[in-house]
């Protein structure tokens, strides 16, 4: 079946319908991540969006369970040069086309991404539509298009209860550790086959009790603060500042999540009080940005924003690059910022834009990157590390 | 960090000569290094024994020593320019191995040469068997189980306790040298003793086979204050067993998540940090195909060919960044040069999928086994862009150039299921066609996975193709499925074939539905960010991003494709240098090529880059796109000049000679009548395109004749034959593929050979200088030693041949380059053959006569005249030097590969050996070529019949050097006669010792073996010179050759001090 992808500017692509048969009006993003399309689809931060991937061959493994970064997929659609026709994966347990179809995910496939993402580049982000309606009226769509706003996602994606993630009590809790002799020689000779390759290498955080605030939280931002011992309780974004304060945790994280930093006016509020606990606090993200409006500072909308796996970020304390995973649209504007409140800690090499904030005399560190990966590079997984060391000086002192 | 203040005078090693496992990659790291610390204001000292090379040019360092890559030879170097720091990393494992020494025996401390990029320690701990397994265990990185040894019986005794099949891996060599896969002890004990012997360290390891894993590869930069980062990832389609050289690679990969992506991601640079490598790094690693177990095969702590590979397929210049990563820069201080705008600090992303397939030599060795394994036999490769698999395959398949251009080009239609499934179990170079034919055959996937380990996604492309195949065959052609077919690369041939319309019918019902190709840019980021690299691959079905170019004359270059035997990397220096004087001149240059490995496809080489099959189809989409106002193809070997009439039909001027001339000198009618008017002789001949006709020529011509196909270059197909029946065998080989031309039969005639390249204007010849083989005729003159000046022939001969080439060029019209070979008999001189367009010899005769010919040759196209550059023409004062070019074969790794010489070209590269006398000049040559003689002063001596009178002449030479002579009986009785004390020994099915325990005893120097005319693979000559070459001992199958190392040999025993030449002085003085 035919499809189109209108976007407000008038431009159309003709392409053909892949997944759910719906019609949608969504914000058009572009990730370049050359593997991990089911985490991109999966990441609630995705939510009020439609996803383009700039890779042409997406589903090659098809749909791995595991490899999911919530319950269900959040972009309401997804845009593709080609699916694959089988996946091959070991641990394959569907095919993205049903995938799609069982979540209720349209999208269209077979459309020139290359010369929509240099579209979204030059012109900005920008909303569209994907139809298979041939009889399609732009005059009726294109103000429909332009009124569209992404809105209070995060009210959608954050979950309804608190609940508390298992710990991992020793290594083997979080399956053998890829790579490991241990592994390799023992466990494979048992004939376990590893699900779940870990960097995580020690305990460091048995004992800790950390609260997440689930703006839309990726799971791995909770399974690597688990996997390293930590207890994590993960709270509902509409969750009071006092509720999590009462609980005493060692430390809170405030997770990534969708839309626009400014919507999420409640929430900000409820982060100012955190912040003016000593709570050792990480954030990522969205947690970033509202952390930093929660302080006085302000964001803004970028041109068509990051989305992938390969963007450099230099700590500048130490100078040091790392490749990161992004996935954002706003960013903390630091030309305004005041150095008393808190002093950029990482920059974007590629654009310069800031990637990260230390507040000055608190216990506060956020990234805007995405220390969790999944998908994109693990390089900066230490940063947990990080903020464990933070909770234990505080909790010893 | 900014760079190092101490660093100002910088030593750069080269790879030396072209064999398997190291080829043009190096001069394409080399190169690239080199101009990136010129841009950093360093003086660059070369060294490359390669005269083909472009990094050899006197504009690409400032000082350039074609020597012998040899510890001495750097050594001399070392004191005679003073570097202050040596880089090392980008002459690939000779380079490195050669640094290596020099820091191990405390040389460059004591001269204070600073090893630039990786340390010295950390290449031991990458390259070292046992210290890098120690290191992988110590940060928990996997290793196969294995096992280093340095003895048979504890090779034996490990294979046993971890079981067969076990692969054996011997250290310090290049492309895999040596190894392979044992799968019981009698093939262990033969692959391990060889491979002990191979190894510069005497070790090999032996480990568990992981036959049939994914290979993946990685490639990694990190620069001095550990910043790492990915380049890209690759995928071989053959598992794990194949050498990733001769797999067919996809990048980036394609069937794994990004938990698997990451897992092997975050292993390399573990890896690479812990080793402390600071510049670039290859890691191959073997992933368990159902779980995530994985093992390290191996680290290259260099620049690599699968560096070069990345580097094309991402627009991320890895040698350049390595080289300023060596100055110390960190990533973060280096600027993206496709983007302008980022920075070397991130990780390029495809939106596109690029398929390498390896170009093995089996055309050319047709007695050779074609089965893959862990050691390379490709000579060279080529790579494709498209933005689906199936396409980027189709692509490559037929960039190859070996009469391939669908899957269906191998016919095994005849296989019945069955036997396509027995078939498939042999892993060689046909094996995607068989997997096509066992799809067509109805067998499933999990059966054709199960017998080749090639992942199911692959499979199914290759379904995909088949599918297509037989739409076109039994559907009606409809535009809907025109645009498919493309959209899948089904070029308009195969889909004429298969729709049995013409080519001319498809063309037009595309061109009339719009189905044109489109072009993309490869800009490392996905589109994120705007490029302002030309870089581009074609695709249907999109919208193009070529842009309007500026109102400059145009000229297309055509690249010579995958490096093959008989088309080196000497037709890549001719196009980069044709380039760049176009490009002086004021031109906008378009270069189309499909070699990875090359300078040619640099993307900062031409104005613009298309990085696309050389057929017509594929440069007419190009043509299309930027309509040049011209095209020069005789910088671009064969591959270019095949390309000409299609040109033409397309309204494109062919630049320089015409291409009617060009076909004056192939075609024998209109070439003969040219002799005839210009009173040139010639062999006497005939043409003929059966082989009763042949015979019949040969018959009347007699015996023995030279034939051989026109049209090709490096003597494709050439034999010489002594009777009727050669002839029934040769045509029968020239036959299997289908001649578009008529094949020659010649007189062969035994002389002194002679070659000249010129340059000319139409009315002036420029000859910068006569060269000389050493071999007489019936040797390929691309395996003939050559020397410059003719040391040999009478003045009269020179005037002769001036005389002759000025009359051949006029006749012809030539404009640009020619390349003619003529015979002196005495002082009689016979054209061989006249190419109108550059040769192998071309960068050679132009280093060492400091006549840029290339540059001239452009100039004179573009209109110029000789005299106007300054220049008298004619055959220009001989030198004051001499130089010998001398082949250089990679026989030791194509198993069951005749090497016997002869009018087929089989070298696959070349060294240099040049000095201020012709036999120190000759020395220089043969050790640059890896003959370092004498050892255990050994030899033997086997000869026909016809060559004794002349081998006694030689073995008394070699005696005089204190060699004992074995010889066999015949021979020895010969030689006795002489006077020589030879020894006699017996032949290889008599009684023990026999000439085979001899060699194989590892005991002996030298094998002259001179093969009785005509192929005689199934004689005892065909084995003992297979034996001496795997065994690693020189061997000579011309007694000239022989004669020439004697007499370098010779002059090492009474000389001393060897003398340097910087070339760069001679090219300056050359252009001043």
């Amino acid at each position: 079946m035919k499809a189109f992808l209108i976007l407000e500017d008038g431009t159309l692509f003709e392409g053909i319908h892949i997944g759910a048969e719906k019609e949608i009006i969504s914000e058009i993003v572009f990730n370049t991540s050359m593997a991990g399309y089911l985490e991109v689809l999966t990441d609630p931060s995705y939510a009020g969006q439609a996803v383009c991937m700039t890779y042409p061959l997406i589903g090659n493994y098809g749909i791995c369970k595991d490899d999911m970064e919530s319950d269900r997929p959040w972009p309401d659609g997804l845009i593709v040069r080609e699916l694959s026709r089988i996946p091959s994966n070991f641990r394959c347990d569907m095919t993205i086309q049903q995938f799609l179809e069982k979540n209720g995910i349209p999208g269209i496939a077979g459309i020139d991404t290359r010369a929509l993402t240099r579209i979204l580049r030059e012109k900005g982000t920008m909303n569209g539509m994907i139809t298979t309606n041939e009889k399609y009226d732009l005059e009726e769509i294109l103000p429909k298009l332009k009124a569209y706003t992404t809105g209070k996602v995060v009210d959608i994606v954050t979950c309804r209860e608190k609940y508390t993630l298992s710990v991992a009590q020793d290594l083997s809790d979080n399956g053998p550790i890829s790579g490991s002799s241990q592994f390799r020689q023992e466990a494979y000779e048992r004939g376990i086959r590893e699900k779940k390759p870990s960097m995580v290498r020690e305990l460091t955080g048995s004992g800790l009790k950390v609260a997440l605030l689930d703006l839309g939280a990726k799971a791995n931002i909770a399974r690597s603060l688990a996997a390293r011992g930590c207890e994590v309780t993960v709270y509902p974004a509409f969750t009071t500042a006092k509720e999590i304060i009462d609980a005493k945790p060692d430390g809170i994280m405030l997770s990534n999540g969708p839309g626009d930093p400014k919507e999420c006016t409640e929430v900000i509020r409820q982060i100012r009080m955190l912040y003016d606990t000593d709570i050792p606090i990480f954030a990522i993200c969205l947690g970033h940005q509202l952390m930093a409006l929660a302080a006085g500072a302000d964001t803004y909308k970028m041109k068509y924003g990051h989305r992938g796996g390969n963007h450099p970020v230099k700590d500048l304390e130490t100078g040091r690059v790392y490749i990161s995973s992004q996935n954002h649209g706003y960013v903390v504007d630091t030309k305004n910022l005041d150095p008393k409140v808190a002093q950029p800690a990482f920059v974007n090499v590629n654009d310069g834009t800031n990637e990260g904030l230390s507040y000055t005399g608190r216990n506060i560190f956020t990234v805007q990157f995405h220390p969790e990966a999944c998908p994109g590079p693990q390089d900066c997984g230490d940063l947990f590390e990080r903020f464990i060391k933070m909770m234990w000086r505080k909790k010893n002192a | 960090m900014p760079k190092n203040p101490n660093v100002k005078r910088v030593l750069v090693i080269g790879s030396g000569p072209i064999v398997i496992g190291q080829a043009a990659e190096f001069d394409y790291a080399g190169t690239q290094a080199c101009r990136s610390l010129k841009e950093e204001g360093m003086e660059v000292i070369l060294v490359n024994s390669n005269p083909a090379t472009i990094m050899t040019d006197g504009d690409i360092a400032d000082k350039v020593y074609i020597e012998p890559l040899t510890a001495k030879v750097l050594e001399e170097i070392i004191r005679k320019e003073k570097p202050d720091s040596l880089l090392p990393n980008m002459g690939g494992q000779a380079g490195l191995n050669l640094g290596m020494e020099l820091d191990e025996s405390g040389f460059l401390a004591k001269h204070g040469v600073t090893l630039l990029g990786t340390t010295a320690k950390t290449i031991r701990k990458a390259e070292d068997r046992l210290e890098f397994k120690e290191t992988m265990e110590k940060i928990g990185e996997p290793c196969a189980p294995s096992l280093v040894v340095e003895n048979i019986e504890d090779g034996v005794a490990f294979a046993h306790k971890i079981g067969y099949p076990v692969v054996l891996r011997p250290a310090y060599t290049l492309g895999g040298s040596g190894g392979g896969i044992a799968h019981n002890q009698i093939e262990l004990e033969e692959i391990l003793a060889n491979g002990l012997r191979l190894s510069r360290v005497g070790q090999v390891l032996v480990e568990r086979c992981i036959a049939g894993w994914k290979e993946i590869e990685y490639e990694v930069m990190r620069d001095g204050a550990g910043n790492c980062i990915t380049v890209c990832n690759m995928e071989n389609i053959d598992p794990v067993g194949v050498h990733t050289g001769d797999s067919i690679v996809v990048a980036p990969s394609q069937t794994l998540g990004d938990k698997e992506y990451q897992m092997l991601r975050s292993s390399a640079l573990n890896i690479i940090n812990e080793l402390g490598i600071t510049g670039g790094c290859n890691v191959q690693f073997a992933l368990h195909p159902t779980s995530f177990e994985y093992c390290v095969i191996e680290v290259n702590p260099r620049v690599s060919r699968s560096s070069a590979l990345a580097s094309k397929a991402t627009g991320y210049p890895i040698a350049k960044v390595a080289a300023k990563i060596a100055l110390g820069y960190t990533l973060d201080e280096i600027k993206n040069a496709i983007t302008g705008k980022t920075y070397a600090s991130f990780e390029p992303t495809l939106d596109y999928c690029v398929v390498k397939i390896p170009r093995l030599p089996f055309d050319k060795f047709i007695t050779a086994k074609r089965t893959l394994t862990t050691q390379m036999k490709a000579t060279g490769e080529v790579m494709s862009i498209g933005n689906n698999f199936e396409g980027a395959l189709m692509k490559a398949i037929r960039s190859l150039e070996q009469h391939v251009d669908c899957l269906r080009s191998y016919d095994f239609s005849a296989l019945s299921a069955e036997e396509l499934k027995e078939r498939m179990k042999i892993v060689d170079d046909q094996r995607i066609y068989l997997i096509a034919e066992a799809i067509r055959k109805g067998v499933d996937y999990d059966t054709i996975h199960e017998i080749t380990m090639v992942d199911h996604w692959f499979i199914d492309k290759i379904a995909i193709l088949t599918e297509m195949e037989a739409r076109l065959e039994r559907e009606p052609l409809t535009v809907e499925l025109l645009k498919e077919a493309k959209r899948l690369e089904f070029p308009d041939t195969v889909i004429a074939r298969l729709t049995g319309k013409t080519e001319e019918e498809i063309k037009t019902m595309r061109y009339d539905n719009g189905i044109v190709a489109a072009f993309k840019m490869v800009d490392t980021c996905a589109a994120e960010f705007a490029a302002s690299t030309p870089y581009y691959y074609s695709v249907f079905g999109s919208e193009t991003e070529v842009e309007e170019t500026h109102p400059k004359k145009k000229v297309l270059v055509l690249g010579s494709g995958p490096i093959r035997i008989g088309q080196g990397i000497e037709f890549d220096y001719c196009c980069v240098h044709a380039t760049w004087a176009f490009a002086r001149e004021g031109y906008e240059t378009i270069i189309i090529n499909n070699n990875p490995e090359t300078v040619s496809t640099d993307f900062d080489i031409a104005d613009k880059l298309y990085f696309e099959p050389l057929t017509p189809e594929d440069v007419e989409n190009i043509v299309n796109v930027e309509k040049p106002d011209g095209a020069v193809v005789q910088f671009g070997g064969q591959t270019a000049i095949k390309l000409t009439e299609s040109l033409m039909k397309m309204g494109v001027p062919i630049l320089g000679t015409k291409a009617e001339d060009v076909d004056a000198a192939e075609d024998r009618e209109l070439f003969d009548k040219i002799l005839e008017e210009t009173r040139i002789p010639r062999a006497a001949g005939g043409t003929v395109y059966t082989a009763a006709q042949a015979k019949e020529v040969a018959n009347r011509l007699g015996y023995p004749v030279l034939v051989r196909p026109s049209y090709v270059l490096g003597g494709q197909g050439m034999q010489i034959a002594l009777s009727d029946q050669e002839i029934e065998e040769f045509m029968a080989v020239i036959n299997r593929y289908e001649q578009e031309h008529p094949i020659l039969v010649d007189k062969y005639l035994q002389g002194k050979e002679l070659e000249v390249d010129a340059v000319c204007d139409g009315t002036d010849i420029l000859i910068p200088g006569i060269m000389e083989h050493i071999e007489r005729t019936g040797v390929h003159s691309g395996d003939s030693i050559s020397v410059y000046p003719a040391p040999t022939v009478s003045e009269k001969v020179k005037e002769t041949i001036a005389e002759y080439s000025r009359r051949l060029a006029a006749a012809l019209h030539v404009i640009g380059l020619i390349n003619i070979q003529f015979i002196a008999m005495d002082d009689e001189v016979y054209v061989i053959e006249v190419n109108p367009r550059s040769s192998r010899t071309v960068p050679y005769i132009s280093k060492v006569t400091g006549i840029p010919i290339v540059d001239l040759a452009t100039e004179v196209i573009i209109g110029k005249k000789i005299r106007e550059l300054g220049y008298e023409p004619g055959l220009q004062p001989a030198a004051d030097y001499y130089a010998v070019k001398m082949p250089v074969f990679s026989f030791e790794k194509i198993r069951g590969a005749e090497i016997s010489l002869g009018p087929e070209m089989k070298s696959t590269g070349e060294c240099l050996g040049i000095a201020r006398t012709f036999n120190e000049a000759l020395y220089k040559a043969f050790l640059g070529a890896g003959v370092n003689l004498p050892k255990h002063r050994q030899m033997i001596i086997t000869v026909k019949d016809a060559d004794k009178g002349e081998a006694i002449g030689v073995a008394r030479r070699f005696e005089k050097l204190g060699y004992i002579i074995y010889a066999t009986r015949s021979t020895a009785a010969a030689l006795r006669e002489a006077g020589i004390k030879a020894r006699k020994v017996n032949k290889i099915r008599q009684e023990s010792p026999t000439v085979m325990d001899l060699i194989l005893g590892h005991k002996i120097d030298l094998v002259i073996d001179t093969p009785t005319q005509g192929r005689d693979k199934s004689r005892d000559g065909f084995l003992i010179r297979r034996t001496a070459i795997e065994t690693g001992v020189n061997c000579l199958t011309s007694l000239d050759t022989a004669a020439a190392l004697v007499s370098s040999l010779e002059n090492a025993a009474s000389q001393g001090e060897m003398t340097l030449i910087d070339i760069a002085t001679i090219a300056r003085r050359g252009k001043a």
